[in-house]
């Protein structure tokens, strides 16, 4: 019950200075299915894996197009990453008609960072519930940014955000030499998709139907590979399926087990290691040892 | 409407009561009467003015590496050269200037629109070092063109013609015109006003064709318009004899690193001015000595 005090709105304050709409608002993307981006000197590559509700339904789009130069890659809600795109599709507009020139990644980046930041501070409005990969290639380059709802936006070399990122995060982080010094977009789209297949659970493989991949670059305007398009790429791969389910292969249903109770434990691990950090900066505090008895309490 | 051949054109004036001349004839003295309110909402809303205190020409031209623009010190109240310091070239950015001929008061509210897309574009959330100034002669003229057309189109324009030079993003010299319509062309030489009647003529003798400017040199450009400079100040009675000139070159084979020269020059003066054949010049016609 500690939380509820303070996680009614976006505009209260937790004694401990956090903003808990906001960070429920970042839990959002990880609810969505993984999208993973990463560039060398020249392109862009954005990669992500499409979810179908069901065997009858179609796949939800995972990436987005804003102009010649730039396109997103969304995890999380997708209508707010309509909303965010569309708006990001009238500032790229803007740009060209007013300056005839193509809108620079990190302007179009922090104008929906200042859009997303005006909603965690104002009464009756909600934190975006999305997570963006924007890349883009302007006069200085390549750029790959990562857009949160809390407005924060840092650029990467690579990135990677929704469900199970983190193993696509640890092969960008193994392979971000190779990664930033690929020739050709070939090899980094690849890479690309070696990291979102690190992201796949037990039974899903990457196929025509739930991967797209997207390129931007020098003399490469925004190009979005999917369903047949994007086989090419997948025929490069070595497999299709998680290399760690790959590699213990038998029994598979304890494999599955094993995954899930590792999943849940990190999970876990990393919530007691927020409380714990809670707990250490309240404890000088007297007048949270209440509400610190009170989380004791529900935890139990 | 009314169909009578004398009144063709005309509203009738059975459906529309009598026309009210004075709205024809409706200017901005009368707008601004002090001693009676009630005209204010008599007459339609009325922006259109007239220009005031001008500027006369800008002229321009591109060279192999560079461009060239200049302009005189002049503001005129109507044939009054009431003012002999005004700046008309302003610098924006590293690496672009606009000229600006017509009404001074709309080219000081120019010039503050400029100091403003200077300060955003350059400055705020600018992550870019120095090297890479991304406002360019071409983005500049792009926004000016929608300032200008934007307010030619709420009938309320700025008064002005407007000559915009420096680089285009692959830094080939860029020159280009705008005006109080909303009118864009570029052209290897351009001048506004008087100086499209006299000063593009002996540019045009340089630079006969649009892309011929590459062959020529920043010497034989500087020269062309100081030429200009002395035709307009013999002719035109609104010019003056002071005026600036900007030369903006870019050097990429020279030094290896590209680099941009901006040099502005105030209080040039006119210079070898013949006036000596005047003393032999007697009466309109017949009389002698």
């Amino acid at each position: 019950m500690f939380r509820n005090n303070y996680d009614n709105d976006s505009v209260t304050y937790s004694p401990t200075g956090r903003l808990f709409q906001v960070e429920y608002a970042l839990e959002a993307i990880k609810q969505g299915s993984a999208a993973v981006g990463l560039t060398s000197a020249n392109h862009v590559v954005l990669v992500a894996l499409k979810r179908n509700a069901e065997e009858l339904g179609s796949y939800q789009k995972k990436i987005i197009k804003i102009d010649d130069h730039m396109g997103v890659a969304l995890a999380g809600l997708a209508p707010d990453a309509r909303v965010l795109s569309n708006y990001l599709r009238k500032q790229a507009m803007q740009c060209k008609m007013i300056f005839n020139r193509p809108i620079q990644t990190y302007k179009a980046a922090l104008s929906i960072a200042d859009k997303a930041q005006e909603n965690t501070q104002s009464y009756g409005l909600r934190p975006y519930g999305v997570g963006l990969l924007i890349s883009g290639y302007d006069e200085t380059g390549a750029h790959l940014l990562e857009f949160q709802p809390s407005g924060s936006v840092l650029e990467y070399f690579g990135a990677a955000i929704g469900a199970r990122s983190q193993a696509a995060r640890t092969y960008l982080e193994r392979n971000l030499e190779e990664i930033k010094q690929s020739e050709s977009v070939e090899q980094l789209i690849v890479h690309g998709l070696n990291a979102l297949r690190d992201t796949l659970s037990q039974d899903v493989e990457l196929n025509s139907k739930n991967t797209t991949v997207s390129v931007v670059g020098k003399d490469q305007p925004f190009v979005l590979y999917d369903d047949e398009n994007v086989q090419q790429w997948l025929d490069k791969l070595d497999s299709v399926t998680n290399d760690r389910n790959r590699n213990d292969g038998s029994g598979s249903g304890d494999d599955n087990e094993n995954d899930n109770n590792e999943d849940n434990k990190d999970e876990e691990g990393l919530k007691d290691n927020v409380e714990t950090q809670q707990q250490q900066q309240q404890q000088p505090l007297g007048e949270t040892r209440e509400g610190d008895a009170d989380r004791m309490e529900t935890d139990e | 409407m009314n169909h009578d051949p004398f009144q063709w054109g005309r509203p009738s004036n059975d459906t529309y009561g009598p026309y009210n001349h004075r709205i024809a004839q409706a200017n901005n003295a009368e707008f601004i009467d002090h001693s009676n309110t009630s005209l204010h909402s008599a007459f339609p809303k009325m922006n259109t003015q007239q220009p005031i205190i001008t500027g006369t020409s800008v002229i321009a031209s591109k060279f192999s590496n560079g461009i060239i623009m200049a302009a005189d010190h002049v503001g005129s109240y109507g044939s009054l050269l009431r003012f002999n310091n005004i700046q008309r070239l302003i610098r924006v950015g590293s690496e672009t200037v606009v000229g600006i001929s017509g009404d001074i008061s709309d080219l000081q509210y120019i010039e503050r629109l400029l100091d403003e897309l200077e300060i955003e574009e350059e400055v705020y959330d600018n992550e870019a070092d120095g090297a890479n100034a991304f406002l360019r002669a071409p983005n500049v003229h792009e926004y000016l063109s929608r300032v200008m057309y934007n307010r030619r189109s709420k009938m309320n324009p700025l008064w002005n013609s407007i000559v915009v030079g420096g680089f285009d993003s692959e830094r080939k010299p860029f020159l280009k015109y705008v005006d109080l319509l909303g009118v864009t062309y570029h052209a290897s030489t351009i001048a506004t006003g008087f100086g499209s009647h006299l000063a593009i003529p002996l540019l045009r003798q340089l630079i006969p064709e649009d892309k011929d400017y590459v062959k020529v040199n920043e010497t034989e450009a500087r020269k062309v318009v100081d030429d200009c400079m002395r035709v307009l100040f013999y002719r035109d009675a609104r010019s003056g004899e002071q005026f600036s000139r900007v030369v903006i070159t870019f050097d990429d084979e020279k030094s290896g690193n590209d680099k941009i020269n901006f040099e502005f020059v105030k209080d040039v003066k006119v210079e070898n001015q013949s006036w000596r054949f005047a003393q032999d010049i007697r009466g309109y016609a017949s009389k002698q000595q």
